[in-house]
C-alpha cells in the first residue's frame, strides 16, 4: 500500500515536467504579451519593463531559468498584480475554491445519490420519473444559466440569500447549488443504473431470503456495489466540479482560483497561467490517486500492489 | 424531505439577516462596485480606471480635483506660484502628515517622481511625468544624472518644478496618482510589500483597512488627514465584482451604492429606475483606417466610408444610452476648445467620392477587414455600420472578431485594414487626444503622418496664451480630420446606477467622484 503510493507519487514528476513545458511554450506561441495594453507603452518605457521580467532574455534560457524556480517552489510574479506573487494568490485563493468544490460535491453525492437509490428502488414508479426528470433538468441547464436564475429567485426576489460575494456560509450556498447540481444529475443516473444492475444479482437474493428487512438488503448490501460507478466517476467529477468553478466564481464574485485561471490567459499573465496550470494538474493526480485507493476499500475484489 | 428542510433553514436565515440595511446608512459606509480587482495600490504602479478610484482617495497628490468641474483645487500643496513663461512652478506644501505620523514633505514627491521615471523601475505610466525638463531624456537613459531633471526640494516645504514646455494642464496632473508623494521609508521597510494592510502608508482622506484580493478592498476615514474635520464617510467598500451582470444585481439588492456601469441587455431595465444615470465621458468611440494599405490609403475611400455612417441612427438604435453622435476627434465639452466639425452624414457626396477613388457603386472595390475584439457591443456596432457601407455604398466588409491581446498587437502591427477603437483622455484637455497622432506616436498605430500636423502640436505645446494655444489644436485637428486615418463615431458616456441616498456627487466627463465630498443621507 505505502510502496504503491510512493510509486504513484514518483510517476507524478515526469507528468507534471511535460504539462509545464507544454503550457510555458503554449503561452508564449500565443499572438500579444502582457504589456501590450490599450495604451502603448513608449517603446523604452516597454523596454525597461521587458528587462525587469528577464523578458528580453532567449526562451531557452527564461524556460530555465521558470523550471528551477518552480523546484524551489517558487512560482514567480504576476504580471499583472505586481504587488503579489503567483505563490501568494494561489495560496489564498485554493482553500476558497476547495471549499467551494467540496460543498458542490457534497451537493451532487447527497442530492445525486438519494434521488438515484429512490429511482433505482422504485423502478418505473412516479417516484422515479421524478427523480429522472430532474437529473434530466440538471445535466441540460448549464452554470452561467442556472447560476444567474438562482440568483434572481433567490436573491433578488425573495432576498434570502446574498447575491455574490464571499464570507459566510450563506454566501455558499447558491454558488455550491449552481456548481452541484449538474454533477448530482449524474450522479443520479450512475446510482440508478448501479442499483439497477446490482438488485438482480445472486447475493441479494441470498439476503433477501435471510429475511433481511428491504432497507437493510438496499443500504447495506446493494448500495456499496452499485456506488462503484459513482466512486469512479468522482475523479474526474472533482477535476470538473474545480475547473468548472471557473464560471461559478467569475458569476457569483468568488475569491478563488477560478478567477484567475481564464482571466491571466487573457491577459497574457504568463506566470500566473502556469502556476494554476501547475496547481490543478498537481491536485487532479493526488484526486486520481485517491479514488484508486478509495475503489480498492469499497470493492474487495479490487487489490492496490 | 430535504427541500422542505432548505426552504425553512432559508426562511429562518432570511429573518435572522433581514435587518442590517437602514443601520449601514447611519454608520456613513458607501459601498463601490469597482468591476475588477485592483492591479496595484502603488501609485507609481497603477494605470487604471479603477485602481484611481481607489488610490485617489488612499493618497493625496499637490493638487485635488474640483467635484462638480474637475478645475485644481489645492491638496498637499496650500499655494502655488507659475512664472510668466510658464515654464517654473514653484508648490507650497501644507502641514500634512503621513499615517504613520510623519510631516508629508517635498522630499517625498521628489522621491516618487524619481522611483517612476528611472528606467529600472519600468514604471508604465513613466509619461504621465514626461512634461518635466529631461524626465523623457532620464527615462530613456540619455540622460543619467536626476538632478537633472526638472524637481527640485530647495527646502521641506517647497518643490519647484520646471517644466519643459508651459503645460497649461500641469495642474491636472498634478492630482494623477502617478505624481503622488511616496513614503521612501516604507518601501525600504516592505519592499514591494509596502502597499498591503498593516504595513500601507497613505497621507490621503482615508487609509487602508483591509483587503482581500477579489473579494474586497475596504477604506477608513484618515483621522490624521489635514481635512478630516469635512471628510464625512466612515468607511469605503470596494467591490471586485468583474461580471458586470452581477454586479448590476448587486445594486438592485442593496448590496452596493454605486455600480459605474450598465450592462447593454439590461439598458432598458435600468433607464426605468430613478437610481439610472447617464452623462457625457471625456471619450471617443472611432475606428482607425490603415493608411499603408489599399483601398484606405485613399483619402476619398476613408472619407466616403466616414459619409455613409448613420450616427444618429447608431446611436439610437444600437447604443441606446444617449452616446453623443460626434464627427470629430475631441469629444464636446472641454472647457475652453472650439474644434472642428468633420464631415457628417452624406451619402450621395460618399458615393461621389468612392467614384473619383475608382470604384463606381463599390465595383471593383477590393475586399475589406473590419477588426475588432470580441465584446457584444462592439458586435452590434460594426455589423450596423458594415450594414450602412453595403446600402449606400455597395461596399462589402468582413467583420473579425479577435481576443483582446490579439487585437492589440494587430494593431499596433499595422496588420488589420479598419479597426474599432476608443480613447478616454487623461486630464481636460484637447492634447490628451491630438498628440496621440503625432508621427510616429505609440498610439497612433495607422501609419498616418503630418508634417504640418507635428508642427502644430509642438507649436501649442510652447505657446503659454491659453487662446493661442487652443486655436492652434484646433487647427491641428482640422488636418487630422481632412485627412482622417480616423473616423469618429461618438462620444461615450457614464452610465450606471446611484443610490439616491448619495450626496455630494456630481456627474462630470472624468466619471472622478473624490470620496472626501460625498456622504449618505440617513
Amino acid at each position: 500500500m505505502v510502496g504503491y503510493v510512493a510509486r504513484r507519487v514518483a510517476g507524478f514528476l515526469p507528468v507534471l515536467f511535460v504539462i509545464i513545458s507544454l503550457s510555458f511554450f503554449i503561452m508564449r506561441l500565443a499572438p500579444g504579451g502582457p504589456f501590450d495594453l490599450d495604451r502603448a507603452l513608449p517603446d523604452q518605457v516597454r523596454a525597461n519593463l521587458e528587462a525587469r521580467y528577464r523578458l528580453n532574455e532567449p526562451l531557452g534560457a527564461q524556460y530555465l531559468r521558470y523550471v528551477a524556480d518552480v523546484l524551489r517552489g517558487d512560482l514567480g510574479p504576476s504580471f499583472r498584480y505586481p504587488d503579489r506573487t503567483v505563490n501568494e494568490l494561489l495560496g489564498l485563493g485554493f482553500p476558497v475554491s476547495l471549499l467551494l468544490g467540496a460543498c458542490a460535491m457534497i451537493v451532487a453525492l447527497c442530492l445525486g445519490g438519494a434521488a438515484g437509490l429512490l429511482a433505482g428502488a422504485h423502478r418505473n414508479a412516479p417516484l422515479d420519473y421524478v427523480a429522472m426528470s430532474f437529473a434530466l433538468f440538471g445535466v441540460s441547464v448549464p452554470n452561467f444559466v442556472l447560476g444567474p436564475m438562482l440568483m434572481l429567485l433567490f436573491a433578488l426576489a425573495l432576498g434570502w440569500l446574498p447575491v455574490a460575494g464571499w464570507g459566510t456560509w450563506r454566501h455558499l450556498i447558491l454558488p455550491a447549488f449552481t456548481l452541484g447540481t449538474f454533477y448530482a444529475a449524474y450522479v443520479a443516473r450512475l446510482t440508478r443504473a448501479g442499483m439497477l444492475e446490482v438488485i438482480g444479482q445472486d447475493f441479494i437474493r441470498t439476503a433477501r431470503a435471510k429475511g433481511l428487512h428491504e432497507s437493510a438488503v438496499v443500504l447495506r448490501h446493494a448500495l456499496p456495489s452499485a456506488i462503484l460507478p459513482v466512486v469512479s466517476y468522482l475523479g474526474p467529477a472533482s477535476a470538473a466540479v474545480l475547473t468548472g468553478s471557473v464560471v461559478v466564481e467569475t458569476v457569483f464574485s468568488i475569491p478563488g482560483v477560478g478567477r484567475y485561471f481564464v482571466a491571466s490567459a487573457l491577459n497574457r499573465d504568463y506566470t500566473m497561467v502556469l502556476g494554476t496550470v501547475i496547481a490543478y494538474s498537481a491536485l487532479l493526480l493526488v484526486f486520481n490517486l485517491l479514488v484508486d485507493l478509495l475503489y480498492a476499500f469499497l470493492d474487495p475484489r479490487v487489490h492496490v500492489q | 424531505m430535504w427541500r422542505q428542510g432548505l426552504l425553512i433553514t432559508m426562511m429562518a436565515t432570511a429573518l435572522a439577516y433581514g435587518a442590517p440595511a437602514p443601520l449601514r446608512a447611519q454608520e456613513q459606509v458607501f459601498r463601490i462596485n469597482n468591476m475588477v480587482e485592483p492591479e496595484s495600490l502603488d501609485p507609481g504602479v497603477v494605470t487604471g480606471v479603477p485602481e484611481h478610484r481607489i488610490l485617489s482617495n488612499l493618497f493625496e497628490g499637490l493638487t485635488t480635483t474640483d467635484p462638480k468641474d474637475l478645475s485644481p483645487r489645492p491638496g498637499m500643496a496650500a499655494s502655488w506660484t507659475v512664472s510668466k513663461d510658464g515654464l517654473t512652478c514653484t508648490f507650497t506644501l501644507r502641514d500634512a502628515l503621513w499615517t504613520d505620523g510623519r510631516p508629508v514633505t517635498a522630499q517625498d514627491f521628489v522621491f516618487a517622481w524619481e522611483r517612476v521615471l528611472n528606467p529600472k523601475s519600468g514604471a508604465k505610466y513613466a509619461q504621465q511625468l514626461f512634461a518635466l525638463k529631461n524626465a523623457e531624456e532620464y527615462n530613456k537613459g540619455r540622460v543619467t544624472e536626476f538632478s537633472q531633471v526638472g524637481v527640485k526640494a530647495p527646502d521641506p516645504r517647497t518643490l519647484q518644478v520646471t517644466l519643459k514646455n508651459p503645460t497649461a494642464y500641469f495642474l491636472d496632473l498634478t492630482s494623477f496618482y502617478t505624481l503622488y508623494p511616496v513614503p521612501k521609508w516604507a518601501l525600504d521597510a516592505h519592499g514591494k510589500d509596502w502597499v498591503k494592510p498593516g504595513k500601507i502608508v497613505s497621507n490621503g482622506p482615508f487609509r487602508l483597512s483591509s483587503w482581500v484580493p477579489q473579494k474586497e478592498l475596504v477604506l477608513e476615514k484618515n483621522p490624521r488627514h489635514w481635512d478630516a474635520a469635512s471628510v464625512k464617510l466612515q468607511k469605503v467598500i470596494f467591490l471586485p465584482t468583474d461580471d458586470i451582470n452581477t454586479g448590476y444585481k448587486q445594486f438592485v439588492a442593496g448590496d452596493s451604492d454605486w455600480v459605474p456601469t450598465v450592462p447593454p441587455a439590461l439598458l432598458d431595465a435600468a433607464k426605468s429606475r430613478p437610481e439610472y444615470y447617464v452623462s457625457p465621458y471625456l471619450g471617443t468611440y472611432y475606428f482607425r483606417f490603415n493608411v499603408t494599405k489599399t483601398p484606405t490609403n485613399d483619402v476619398r475611400v476613408r472619407k466616403a466610408l466616414s459619409q455613409t455612417v448613420d450616427r444618429e441612427a447608431l446611436t439610437k438604435f444600437v447604443t441606446k444610452a444617449g452616446e453623443v453622435p460626434h464627427t470629430a476627434f475631441v469629444p464636446a465639452g472641454v472647457r475652453g476648445y472650439e474644434g472642428p466639425r468633420g464631415l457628417g452624414f452624406d451619402p450621395a457626396a460618399a458615393k461621389r467620392l468612392l467614384a473619383e477613388a475608382g470604384y463606381p457603386n463599390g465595383k471593383g472595390f477590393p475586399k475589406v477587414e473590419l477588426l475588432y475584439n470580441t465584446n457584444e457591443l462592439h458586435r452590434v456596432i460594426t455589423q450596423a455600420i458594415q450594414q450602412m457601407w453595403k446600402e449606400h455604398l455597395g461596399v462589402q466588409v468582413e467583420l473579425v472578431n479577435v481576443e483582446w491581446k490579439v487585437y492589440l498587437a494587430r494593431q499596433s502591427g499595422l496588420d488589420y485594414q479598419i479597426s474599432r477603437a476608443g480613447w478616454i483622455g487623461d486630464y481636460v484637455d484637447p492634447n490628451t487626444f491630438l498628440e496621440m497622432w503625432k508621427t510616429g506616436g505609440g498610439n497612433n498605430q495607422t501609419g498616418w503622418s503630418s508634417r504640418r500636423y507635428d508642427e502644430l502640436i509642438d507649436q501649442a505645446a510652447r505657446l503659454v496664451n491659453a487662446k493661442d494655444r487652443m486655436r492652434t489644436l484646433a487647427e491641428a485637428e482640422r488636418i487630422l480630420l481632412e485627412e482622417m486615418p480616423v473616423l469618429p463615431l461618438y462620444t461615450y458616456v457614464n452610465k450606471g446606477m446611484l443610490s439616491r441616498k448619495v450626496r455630494g456627487w456630481h456627474p462630470n466627463i472624468l466619471d472622478q467622484h473624490p470620496l472626501k465630498h460625498i456622504s449618505l443621507e440617513r
